[in-house]
């Protein structure tokens, strides 16, 4: 496992070498960081269904700050700051990805998903499959897990448990939750219990 | 319904066994059967037999309502280890209600209320008696409740899943319906209040859903970094990255300019539960500014003496003090030295080193805490296994009676013995009480996860050389195991660096292997890192000693590592545990030969593997838990697969099989992590890892399949939160040592974490 990090000219990129899990990290920010935030135009985008205006926030703000304490929807956490953790994966156009590192100007005119927004009540058969597997320990990560786990079934409704190594690594669990979380995939990806 | 949970003090009679039943009233005119009783935080518990009677022992209540919910009421923290499903399992079975019936609260901090706080791997097995006994006193007075009513003997009644019923055609009455009536009747000694027998156990025993899923799979859960009281400030806090250095000065002109910034000013903490000396607190409206605000702050330190400090020093004392005599004999039977000097011929001998790191919790949710001070009260919504601890720190700092300071305990993105201290309540002590000199506002400070991983309360470095043989006839001549560490003692104790190392070896100094021989002993090194309970404690440690020099030994005298293990083991006994509290229980090496012998059965243990892979095994007693644990490892040069572990468990009776396996599942990968992945240094008198880059984690392509085989025992419940860590690392190693053994040199692992130089 290695990870690069390449500073240069100002901008940050920050790549995350790991065996190809299935998110993006959000671009580059701006070079310098936003003079004048009261100056800024209005951040504009759909969030769980909804559409968002936001004019007072600044726009290097990473979504992730904008969703907790701005939005007051806490259900997508901080784990690291630095995209290694995945607690903080949210879908932007239905991609799953780390809002740590997404600045909010970035996500202007598109479609995010936290897990607020997956089901009214927990009905959603991924969150169903984590319910019935009593997957939760803790459970501060689990929302991004979620959110992972649905991506992933979006792209391979039936993933093989390489798909699930995959897509999932990016995803730390304190507690060791993991066996419980593939056998919730499969569960919700409809498969029969493995004995 | 608001509840007035204390009780006078003059109600109370004796210690430990309490209760009280009372009618209350809310204020819409309802009534409720409340009964309070004590819940001890061990099962054993030493504070018990130390402390004064506290002017109120009673620390959890059940509560039963008109409209037939049982509320259980108790300040245990649920930090995913589950106590929220498996204590009201327990009251729910003798209470004989209908288990989705009860509901759990956590109860509100009050000082007057006798509370150790949740750790140790001791809440059910310390709350097991409690509250049966709550439960059937409930129960027997809900039927004699009935009964009168009836105008029938309460030996023709009986309960049943929230009704008490009587006759044939069958009369009922709901619970609910008995409170009012209920609480006018006497409340039955709890000592001599019927239990149900365990085989009409329906609840108890059977795999149950945990009551917390729904919540922590939609982000409903709240945790303290989820607080978010109105007027909520952010603050964070620039430490000196140097063990206990202070600032010097600092410049905040630029950090002011970041936008959100409110606020710049230095806070200092102190004591033996502080993890350093404070520092400079950024206050700003958003986590995001006061993160960014940070970045911009110029502090100078005073670094101090630890700035001297490096992980390489601390291996020259390690080094120093095992070539000099100890401090401290903790145990000493017969005459190791002299009999190692005098080892027959034909003895096998084993010296061996071994050697462990510090270790950082990772807690997934870094450390913060919420707190509003306004004048006479103060409100704080912390993620903490102490809450009274908690709220002393805060009333401290506001200058407050602590009966004035509401703490609400919070969920927790994981405990791991971290969140048992009070320092990062402190510090948001100390920030509080500056923000409320010029706003009404509650403040958070939050940590991010470098904060988190340089100023951690770590699981103690330790160096222990091993000395052994086994003669001729296989017996085991000597066992001599000598340690030096970076105490928690020095840090806690309250004689200090003079404390004994006693505690540093727990049931690691117990040794259930038969010698004639046994010598243990102790040196100090010293180390300003902060240091405390990590999970399992002293038994991370001793047991991978232990359990390896065994192994070792085994290996010497060229026998089978189970086989070994259980001829040393001998007929079932029990070994008093040594330096154990006075009514701790024996280590029963029947019970450990069980889970010995089950865990090399369920892994096939003799059936042939693949050149190239091999099992170890591993089994210890800890937290009155037995365990072992079989793993099984593919090995090539500089690479390591761990493709199985099996684990067993003797935690008594089972009460959520469900949970007892989580929990397994849980220490297991936590245990493995720290086998396998990083250590935490020191360099220059500061933490060199940073975050999940330099500090690894295991994740999921890499975490093994985990099998955990419970022994069906009606033994006293015992703790699983712990135990199963400290047979992990050992079962790796020993699995390492058997992959390898067609190398040209076996693979002896005897420091961890495992590098991938040390399988050439």
């Amino acid at each position: 496992m290695g990870r690069r990090l390449l500073e240069g000219g100002g901008a940050f990129l920050h790549i995350f070498m790991y065996p190809g899990p299935v998110v993006e990290y959000g671009p580059s920010r701006s070079p310098k960081p936003y003079e004048n935030a009261e100056a800024a135009m209005a951040i504009t985008f759909t969030l769980n269904g909804k559409s968002q205006s936001l004019t007072d926030v600044s726009p290097d703000m990473p979504l992730l700050w904008v969703l907790r304490d701005v939005l007051n929807l806490t259900g997508t956490k901080f784990g690291c700051g630095m995209a290694l953790c995945g607690a903080c994966t949210v879908h932007i156009n239905g991609v799953a990805t780390r809002s740590c590192v997404t600045p909010v100007s970035s996500v202007s005119g598109k479609t995010i998903l936290t897990i607020e927004g997956l089901s009214e009540d927990g009905s959603h058969p991924v969150q169903k499959a984590w319910i019935e597997e009593d997957v939760p320990q803790c459970g501060y990560c689990q929302s991004g897990q979620i959110m992972s786990a649905v991506a992933l079934l979006a792209k391979k409704p039936h993933p093989s448990d390489a798909d699930i190594d995959d897509a999932m690594s990016g995803n730390i669990c304190r507690c060791g939750t993991y066996q419980r979380i593939r056998k919730a995939i499969h569960r919700a990806a409809g498969e029969p219990a493995k004995a | 319904m608001a509840t007035n949970l204390s009780a006078e003090p003059q109600m109370l009679d004796r210690r430990g066994v309490d209760r009280r039943a009372f009618l209350k009233t809310s204020a819409a005119g309802g009534a409720a059967l409340l009964i309070g009783f004590h819940l001890p935080a061990r099962a054993s518990d030493p504070a018990q037999a130390q402390e004064k009677p506290p002017i109120n022992p009673l620390n959890a209540w059940v509560r039963i309502t008109p409209d037939n919910r049982v509320t259980l009421i108790l300040g245990k923290s649920e930090m995913g280890q589950g106590v929220m499903t498996a204590l009201p399992m327990i009251l729910a079975e003798e209470l004989c209600v209908d288990w989705k019936q009860v509901s759990v609260e956590q109860a509100p901090t009050d000082p007057k209320i006798y509370d150790h706080g949740t750790g140790g791997s001791g809440s059910v097995g310390g709350s097991w008696l409690p509250l049966r006994q709550a439960g059937a006193a409930a129960r027997e007075m809900l039927i004699a409740a009935a009964a009168k009513k009836w105008e029938v003997g309460t030996d023709t009644c009986r309960a049943e899943n929230g009704y008490v019923l009587h006759g044939h055609p069958e009369r009922s009455y709901k619970y609910g319906e008995l409170v009012a009536d209920a609480t006018l009747l006497p409340i039955p000694n709890f000592k001599e209040v019927p239990l149900k027998n365990s085989r009409d156990f329906t609840i108890l025993g059977k795999d149950t859903h945990r009551v917390d899923a729904a919540e922590k799979a939609t982000g409903t859960a709240k945790f303290g970094l989820d607080a978010r009281p109105a007027g909520l400030l952010y603050a964070v806090i620039a430490r000196c990255p140097v063990f206990y250095g202070k600032v010097a000065s600092f410049d905040a002109s630029k950090a002011k300019a970041v936008p959100g910034v409110r606020d710049i000013f230095p806070i200092n903490i102190d004591g033996r539960g502080a993890s350093t000396n404070g520092g400079v607190a950024v206050l700003a409206d958003n986590s995001w500014a006061a993160i960014q605000g940070r970045k911009a702050l110029e502090v100078k330190w005073d670094e101090g003496p630890a700035a001297k400090e490096s992980s390489e020093e601390l291996h020259k004392q390690f080094v120093a003090n095992a070539a000099a005599k100890p401090s401290e004999v903790i145990r000493n039977e017969g005459d190791a030295n002299a009999a190692l000097a005098a080892a027959p011929a034909g003895a096998k001998r084993i010296e061996a080193v071994y050697e462990l790191p510090f270790a950082a919790h990772v807690c997934m949710e870094p450390m913060n805490c919420t707190v509003h001070i306004q004048g006479d009260r103060a409100e704080a919504w912390v993620p903490t296994q102490a809450p009274q601890w908690a709220q002393g720190v805060i009333a401290e700092a506001a200058k407050l009676p602590p009966e004035k300071v509401v703490v609400h305990t919070t969920l927790m993105g994981g405990g791991f013995g971290r969140r048992y201290q009070a320092d990062f309540v402190m510090e948001a002590a100390q920030v509080a009480t500056q923000v409320t000199k010029t706003a009404d506002k509650p403040v958070m400070v939050l940590w991010t996860r470098e904060d988190d991983m340089h100023h951690d309360f770590y699981r103690p470095a330790s160096y222990h050389k091993c000395q052994g043989f086994v003669d001729a006839q296989g017996n085991l001549g000597a066992w001599q195991h000598f340690q030096t560490s970076t105490s928690i003692a020095a840090k806690w104790g309250d004689k200090g660096e003079e404390s004994s190392g006693k505690g540093e070896f727990g049931t690691g100094a117990t040794v259930p292997y038969k010698s004639p021989n046994i010598r243990i002993e102790y040196t100090l090194a010293h180390s300003s890192a902060p240091r405390a309970w990590w999970r399992s404690v002293e038994h991370s440690s001793s047991g991978f000693v232990v359990e390896s020099f065994v192994d070792e030994l085994a290996a010497a005298a060229g026998e089978d590592p189970v086989a070994f293990r259980l001829k040393l083991l001998g007929d079932p006994s029990k070994l008093p545990q040594f330096g154990g509290e006075p009514d701790s229980p024996p280590l029963d090496t029947g019970r450990l030969r069980g889970v010995l012998q089950l865990a090399a059965q369920k892994s096939g243990w003799g059936q042939p593997l693949p050149e190239g892979e091999g099992r170890g095994i591993a089994t210890f007693f800890s937290f009155d838990t037995y365990t072992a644990a079989v793993a099984e490892v593919s090995v090539r040069p500089r690479e390591l697969k761990v493709k199985r572990l099996v684990c067993t468990v003797d935690c008594g009776r089972v009460i959520n099989p469900n949970g007892v396996r989580a929990q397994v599942e849980s220490a297991a990968i936590y245990a493995l992590t720290a086998t396998l992945k990083d250590a935490i240094t020191i360099d220059r008198g500061r933490v060199v890892q940073s975050n999940f880059n330099d500090y690894k984690m295991i994740r999921m392509s890499e975490a093994p399949p985990i099998e955990v085989h419970l022994i069906n025992s009606d033994e006293k419940p015992t703790g699983i939160g712990e135990p199963t860590v400290p047979v992990i690392a050992p079962a790796v190693c020993n699995a390492i040592f058997n992959a390898t053994r067609s190398w040209k040199k076996a693979v002896r692992i005897r420091r961890l974490p495992i590098r991938s130089e040390d399988l050439a």
